[in-house]
């Protein structure tokens, strides 16, 4: 098992955001009592080798919270979460790019971020610079890219640096039409290796597309879990009927 | 709310390489920094020389109380170490704040962010310690076989750095008003570290408190070392030893502490 959700569950104070002398000094002295959210509830599910799951489900359905825990970002705070092998999230394309530095320099400090040695660094380098298609530009700073180029190069690095599981959330919109169909590719070049992924998507043709299993959540919880099909008719007949009252 | 039972077992989320993580954000600020100005480096020199020169002139033609015959130098003696302690503090509590991004999307190990600004301040660091050897050599007393001391005295100090930047980085997630105690703290430390007076003029009662504090014994042995041309007291030394592994072995518990609630809290 790659990852294992038993029970998860994860809240969130309400003052989050305010973490201000005053609200720490309110909290000892008891004055503030706050309803805590709570984003996932007794989540359980597993990820299996070889396996790509979808999660799919309404906005604030808890889908975020989720990549974060099987990220290992956060700890839940009841139940348990396992992780096991080398995980790519790509929760955020482009983690760390700077727009004073050129695509090379992020580049680097991208994989840096992902976990890559030096020497597997200088190993993808050419493979990343080919297929995010950049060229030349490569050498030129970051705030001279237009914001497919950079989405382009914040992709390349995740898909080349190789990890065992690759969380996806929402960022197969990225470039054009045929840079777009270079990232599916891509994805089912990595699902045949045997690798792992996690893929949150609005789009139910993309969830087809990529995975063989769906979750789905509402609220916080699972609602149904099984094959894509079955659960993306569940889902989306759950969405008709809302819109029809 | 947090019931026993919970808990998170990670095997390998990021199994990376530390050095080349740090080594990669360090060279990041730097080349961020000077990028963007014409005099690029200058600027790091530039700082400290006219502080220094500014600070002579006042106490020599206006106070005119300084004995000490390398007053500029005794200046920059306490300029150099006190610039390093106060930007390197400030940078590093908020490293952690500054990368919340990073912290909330990139499963890395949290403490590279404020080892990190540490050790790019220590780049600026090196420049200036160039600058004083420079001026050293060509207007004050030149080179001695104790120069060999400043390695380990810069050793237990950025130690020390590092510690409070550990401590403060993690506090500051949880309580933001964390930046003003510092700055308050740093202004504080501008008149109680002896930068424009020297240690013989403190009263015997007030030297205790001198020789506890890291900077004013970092600038008590440079100018031992660099102007006095004699080692620093073992006394002093194994002090500042103390306090910089307990300020570190302290900045790593409170670190560890806190870091699991930092994605809630950013």
């Amino acid at each position: 098992m790659l990852i294992d959700f038993q029970n998860a569950s994860k809240c969130f104070p309400h003052s989050a955001g305010r973490q201000l002398l005053r609200t720490h000094i309110a909290r000892w002295f008891g004055r503030v009592r706050h309803e805590p959210f709570w984003a996932l509830r007794k989540v359980s599910f597993g990820l299996d080798h070889g396996e790509s799951l979808a999660i799919v489900g309404s906005n604030g359905a808890g889908k975020s919270t989720l990549l974060s825990l099987a990220a290992g970002l956060t700890a839940p705070d009841e139940g348990q979460v396992r992780i096991n092998g080398r995980i790519a999230a790509l929760l955020e394309l482009g983690a760390g790019f700077h727009l004073d530095l050129t695509g090379a320099e992020n580049l680097v400090l991208n994989a840096a971020l992902l976990g890559l040695s030096k020497r597997k660094t200088d190993e993808v380098f050419d493979r990343v610079v080919e297929f995010s298609g950049i060229g030349e530009f490569i050498d030129d700073p970051l705030r001279t890219y237009s914001s497919g180029m950079i989405m382009r190069l914040a992709f390349s690095v995740a898909i080349q640096c190789d990890p065992d599981i690759l969380l996806i959330d929402e960022v197969l919109g990225v470039g054009d039409a045929r840079f777009q169909e270079k990232c599916r590719e891509a994805l089912h070049a990595f699902r045949r290796a045997g690798k792992s992924m996690l893929f949150v998507s609005h789009a139910p043709s993309a969830v087809a597309d990529m995975c063989d299993r769906a979750l789905w959540l509402d609220h916080g919880s699972v609602m149904m879990d099984g094959p894509v099909q079955e659960v993306l008719d569940a889902y989306g007949g759950r969405a008709a009927m809302r819109q029809g009252l | 709310m947090e019931s026993p039972a919970a808990s998170i077992i990670v095997k390998s989320v990021w199994k990376g390489d530390y050095l080349f993580l740090i080594r990669t954000l360090v060279e990041k600020d730097f080349k961020i920094r000077y990028r963007n100005m014409s005099l690029g480096v200058l600027w790091s020199l530039l700082n400290p020389l006219i502080m220094m020169a500014l600070l002579t002139f006042i106490f020599t033609k206006i106070f005119s109380g300084a004995q000490e015959k390398n007053f500029p130098i005794a200046v920059l003696c306490g300029l150099v170490p006190l610039n390093f302690f106060t930007l390197a503090w400030m940078t590093g509590a908020s490293s952690i704040f500054d990368n919340a991004h990073l912290v909330k999307k990139v499963p890395v190990p949290r403490l590279v962010f404020p080892i990190a600004s540490v050790l790019s301040n220590c780049m600026h660091l090196l420049i200036q310690i160039a600058l004083l050897l420079g001026i050293v050599l060509v207007f004050g007393p030149g080179i001695n076989i104790h120069w060999l001391w400043l390695p380990l005295i810069w050793a237990l100090e950025i130690l020390f750095v590092l510690g409070l930047a550990l401590a403060f980085s993690a506090v500051n997630v949880y309580v933001r008003d964390t930046r003003y105690v510092i700055e308050s703290a740093n202004t504080v430390l501008f008149w109680l570290v002896p930068v424009f007076y020297s240690f013989a003029v403190i009263p015997v009662r007030f030297r205790g408190l001198y020789e506890i504090n890291p900077v004013a014994a970092l600038v008590l042995m440079m100018r031992n070392v660099l102007l006095e041309g004699h080692a620093p007291l073992a006394s002093t030394l194994i002090r500042l030893a103390i306090v910089s592994f307990g300020m570190f072995g302290l900045g790593w518990v409170v670190f560890g502490r806190l870091k699991n609630g930092f994605y809630a809290r950013l």
